[in-house]
C-alpha cells in the first residue's frame, strides 16, 4: 500500500519540511489511516475486548462459596439450557424488546416522515424538540410513566372520573404492557433519527418520477419511499432491539413478576445471587441470540427488498 | 374546449411563488406531433411551464389544454404526459429492467410480456444486455437513455423533457440529439423539450419558444427566429446580431425603405403589420449576412467604416467596423475562401456591403 501517492520531485523540495514519520504518513494511505484509527482501536480494545475476554472466561468457570472454581466447564451452559427459567425469560425478553421496537419505529417512522417531508422552516428546532426527553434522566422518564399508569395515576383516575371503568385498570402497571410503552417511548429519539435521516436523503425527484410515471400517493410510498428508506428503519430497530432485550431498570420498576426480563436475572447473578460465572454464561447467551437475530433480521430485509422491487 | 385545434394549449398562463412571478401571461399552441423547445436563459421560467404541463406546478391563473381536456383538474399521475428529469431520476435501488417497467404496472400486464416490451425498449435506446445492471453502473448518457425508456414506454401523448443532455459532454450531447431526433420521429411522440443553448434548440426542433423573464418573445420555427426575430432580446438571444436605429421613409411593395444612422438608406424585406413611414424603428443584420472590402464595392448598396479588430478563427474570421454614429462597432463574420496571409489587418478604412435582404427591421424596441 505504500508510494500510491508519490509526489513529483519537483515538487518535494517545494514541500514543507517534514520528519520521516511525517513523510511515512504523506506517502501511505494504510498508514494515515491506522494512524487516525489508533485512539479508537485503543478504546475499543481496552473497553470491550478486554471485559469481554473476562466474561468469556469467567463464562466456563463455576461459582465455589465466595470464590470462583477455575477449572474450566461448561457445566453454566448445561444448566442454562436444562432449567426452563432461563430459556423462558430469555424468549420474554426477545418478545418484549422485539414488541417495544415494533412499536418504536411504527410510531416513529410518520414523525420522521413528516419532519423529512412536511417541515420546511425550522427542521432544526423539530429534531431539538424530538431529543427533548433525553434531556431528563432516564429514571425520571420511567417514573414519570409509573405516575401515568399507575393504580391512581394519570389514565386510571381519568377513566374512572369519567365513570367509563369502576376499578383502576390493573395491566396498566406492572405487566408486560407497561414494559413496552415505557421502552417504546424511551427509545423513540434513536428510532426517529435514523430514519429521519434516510428519509431526507431521498431524492425528491424520484417521487415526482414515480408520481409521473402513474403512481398514487399509496403506490409511490410502498414502492420508492419505504425501500429508500429501509436502511434508516433497519438501523433504527437494531439500534433498539438491541440495547432493550437486555434492559434491567424499566423491567424492575414497571414490570412486576409478569414482566421481568433475563436482564433482571442477569443483575441477580451478579447481586443476590452472586454466582457471577453463570451470569457471565447468560450474558453471552443474550448476546448471541440478540447477535443471530439481528443477522437474520438483515438477511430477511435485504431479500425483501430486493423482492418488492 | 379550445379555440383552436392544439394538442397543447397553453392559454394566458401566470405562475407566481409568493410575490415573484416566475410566469408572465404565456400562450402558446403546440401541435400533434411536434418537436417543440423551450429555448431560453437560466431562471427564465422554462422549468416551472412543463412542471405545470406535468401537473407538478398549478397556474395561478390560466389554464392548460392537452388533447382538448383542461388539465387543472388532472393530478399528475393521470395526466396524458411523461417526464424526463433534468437529473434523470432513475431509482437508484432498483436495476435496469425495473427502472424501465416501472410505470408499466398499472397496466397488470403479464410479467412476460413486461418483460418483452423492456427489451424492445432496451433495442431501441441501443442498450440491449443491459437489463440487469444497477442503476449505479451506468454513465450519465446511459442513465439519459433509460430515463427516455422508462416515460417512452408508457406511449404518452406528450413526452417533457428539461434540459436532458445539458449533463453530458460536448461529443455524447451532439450524437444524443440526433439519437433523440430521430427517436421522435420513429414513435411520433410531441416532445417538448426544455433548453438553454440555442444551437441545440435550432438543431432539433420544428418549433421553439423563446423565453425571459417568465413571457414569451417568440414561438416561431427555427429558420423564421434566426432570420426574422420579433425584438432586440430574441435577435440577440439567438446568434448575433447588429442594430441600427433608423426611420422608415417609404413603403412600396412589401419593402421598407429606411434611413438607417450610420448607413443611409437602407431596404428591410419585411414589413411588420402598422409599420408607417415616419416612425422611427430598429434595423438588424446579422454579422455574415455584410461584406467587408478594401476596395468600394461596384453595386449594391454599402457604407463607410473603420476596421477596429479583426479575429482570425481559421474557417471563418470576425471583423469589426466602426461606423459613425453608430455606438457598437458593427460585427461581420466572413468565410475565408482564400488563403490568409496573416498581415496586421486592423486600422484602415473598408466598405462594408450588404444584399437586397439582409436587414429585417425589428417588430417591437
Ligand atoms: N418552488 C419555487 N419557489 C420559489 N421560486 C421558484 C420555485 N421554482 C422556481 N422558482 C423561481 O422561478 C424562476 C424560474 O425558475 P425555473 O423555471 O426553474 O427556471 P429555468 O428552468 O428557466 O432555469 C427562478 O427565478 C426560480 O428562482
Ligand atoms: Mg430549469
Amino acid at each position: 500500500m505504500t508510494g500510491q501517492i508519490t509526489p513529483a520531485p519537483d515538487h518535494a523540495t517545494a514541500l514543507p519540511r517534514t520528519g520521516r514519520i511525517g513523510m511515512l504518513l504523506q506517502r501511505s494511505e494504510a498508514a494515515r489511516g491506522y494512524s487516525l484509527l489508533t485512539p479508537t482501536l485503543l478504546i475499543m480494545t481496552i473497553g470491550i475486548l478486554v471485559p469481554f475476554g473476562i466474561l468469556v472466561t469467567m463464562s466456563f468457570w463455576t461459582q465455589a462459596g465466595f470464590g470462583f472454581d477455575t477449572a474450566l466447564t461448561t457445566a453454566n451452559y448445561e444448566k442454562a439450557a436444562e432449567r426452563p427459567i432461563y430459556g423462558a425469560l430469555l424468549t420474554r425478553s426477545l418478545k418484549m424488546s422485539a414488541m417495544a421496537t415494533i412499536a418504536t419505529v411504527l410510531l416513529s417512522y410518520p414523525m420522521a416522515y413528516f419532519v423529512a417531508f412536511h417541515v420546511h422552516r425550522n427542521k432544526m428546532m423539530w429534531i431539538v424538540l424530538i431529543t427533548l426527553p433525553f434531556w431528563t434522566s432516564y429514571l425520571l422518564r420511567v417514573f414519570a410513566w409509573k405516575v401515568v399508569l399507575g393504580y391512581e395515576g394519570v389514565i386510571n383516575s381519568f377513566l374512572m372520573t369519567l365513570g367509563l371503568i369502576e376499578a383502576p385498570l390493573e395491566f396498566l402497571l406492572y405487566s408486560q404492557s407497561a414494559v413496552v410503552i415505557t421502552l417504546a417511548h424511551a427509545w423513540a429519539a434513536f428510532a426517529i433519527l435514523p430514519m429521519y435521516v434516510s428519509l431526507e436523503k431521498i431524492d425528491r425527484s424520484l417521487l415526482e418520477a414515480a408520481t409521473d410515471l402513474g403512481d398514487g400517493p399509496m403506490a409511490r410510498f410502498l414502492r420508492i419511499t419505504l425501500p429508500l428508506s429501509m436502511p434508516g428503519v433497519i438501523s433504527a430497530s437494531l439500534l433498539i432491539f438491541i440495547p432493550t432485550t437486555g434492559d434491567y431498570i424499566t423491567p424492575a420498576l414497571l414490570g412486576g413478576p409478569d414482566g421481568a426480563m433475563i436482564g433482571n436475572l442477569i443483575q441477580k447473578q451478579f447481586g443476590a445471587i452472586n454466582d457471577w460465572p453463570m451470569g457471565a454464561a447468560l450474558s453471552i447467551i443474550l448476546m448471541l441470540s440478540i447477535g443471530a437475530i439481528a443477522l437474520g433480521f438483515m438477511a430477511a430485509t435485504n431479500f425483501v427488498r430486493k423482492r418488492i422491487s | 374546449m379550445t379555440q383552436n385545434d392544439a394538442f397543447i394549449s397553453i392559454r394566458n398562463v401566470n405562475k407566481f411563488f409568493g410575490k415573484f412571478q416566475a410566469i408572465a401571461d404565456v400562450s402558446i399552441d403546440i401541435q400533434h406531433g411536434e418537436f417543440f423547445s423551450l429555448l431560453g436563459s437560466s431562471g427564465c421560467g422554462k422549468t416551472t411551464l412543463l412542471r405545470m404541463l406535468a401537473g407538478f406546478e398549478s397556474p395561478t391563473s390560466g389554464e392548460i389544454y392537452i388533447d382538448g381536456q383542461p388539465m387543472s383538474d388532472v393530478p399528475p399521475h393521470h395526466r396524458p404526459v411523461n417526464m424526463v428529469f433534468q437529473s434523470y431520476a432513475i431509482f437508484p435501488h432498483l436495476n435496469v429492467r425495473d427502472n424501465i417497467a416501472y410505470g408499466l404496472r398499472k397496466q397488470k400486464l403479464a410479467r412476460a410480456k413486461r418483460y418483452e416490451m423492456v427489451d424492445e425498449m432496451l433495442e431501441l435506446i441501443k442498450l440491449p444486455d443491459y437489463g440487469d445492471r444497477k442503476a449505479n453502473e451506468l454513465s450519465g448518457g446511459q442513465r439519459q437513455r433509460i430515463a427516455l425508456a422508462r416515460s417512452l414506454i408508457l406511449r404518452p401523448k406528450v413526452l417533457l423533457l428539461d434540459e436532458p443532455l445539458g449533463a453530458l459532454d460536448k461529443q455524447l450531447r451532439e450524437q444524443m440529439q440526433l439519437e433523440l431526433r430521430a427517436l421522435q420521429k420513429t414513435v411520433g411522440i410531441t416532445f417538448v423539450f426544455v433548453t438553454h443553448d440555442q444551437e441545440e434548440a435550432l438543431t432539433l426542433s420544428d418549433r421553439i419558444a423563446v423565453m425571459a423573464q417568465g413571457r414569451d418573445l417568440q414561438v416561431d420555427t427555427p429558420t423564421r427566429l434566426y432570420e426574422n426575430p420579433v425584438n432586440r432580446d430574441v435577435a440577440s438571444f439567438i446568434g448575433t446580431m447588429n442594430f441600427f436605429d433608423g426611420t422608415v421613409s417609404a413603403i412600396n411593395d412589401g419593402i421598407a425603405k429606411v434611413d438607417a444612422v450610420g448607413l443611409g438608406e437602407v431596404r428591410a424585406g419585411n414589413v411588420p403589420s402598422g409599420l408607417r413611414p415616419g416612425q422611427s424603428v430598429c434595423l438588424a443584420v446579422r454579422p455574415e449576412k455584410l461584406t467587408v472590402s478594401e476596395n468600394a464595392p461596384e453595386a449594391g448598396s454599402n457604407a463607410r467604416g473603420l476596421l477596429e479588430n479583426a479575429a482570425y478563427l481559421g474557417e471563418r474570421s470576425h471583423y469589426y467596423v466602426r461606423v459613425d454614429g453608430v455606438s457598437q462597432p458593427v460585427a461581420v463574420s466572413a468565410q475565408n475562401r482564400q488563403r490568409a496571409d496573416g498581415k496586421a489587418e486592423d486600422k484602415r478604412p473598408v466598405w462594408l456591403s450588404w444584399d437586397e435582404n439582409a436587414f429585417v427591421v425589428l417588430e417591437d424596441g
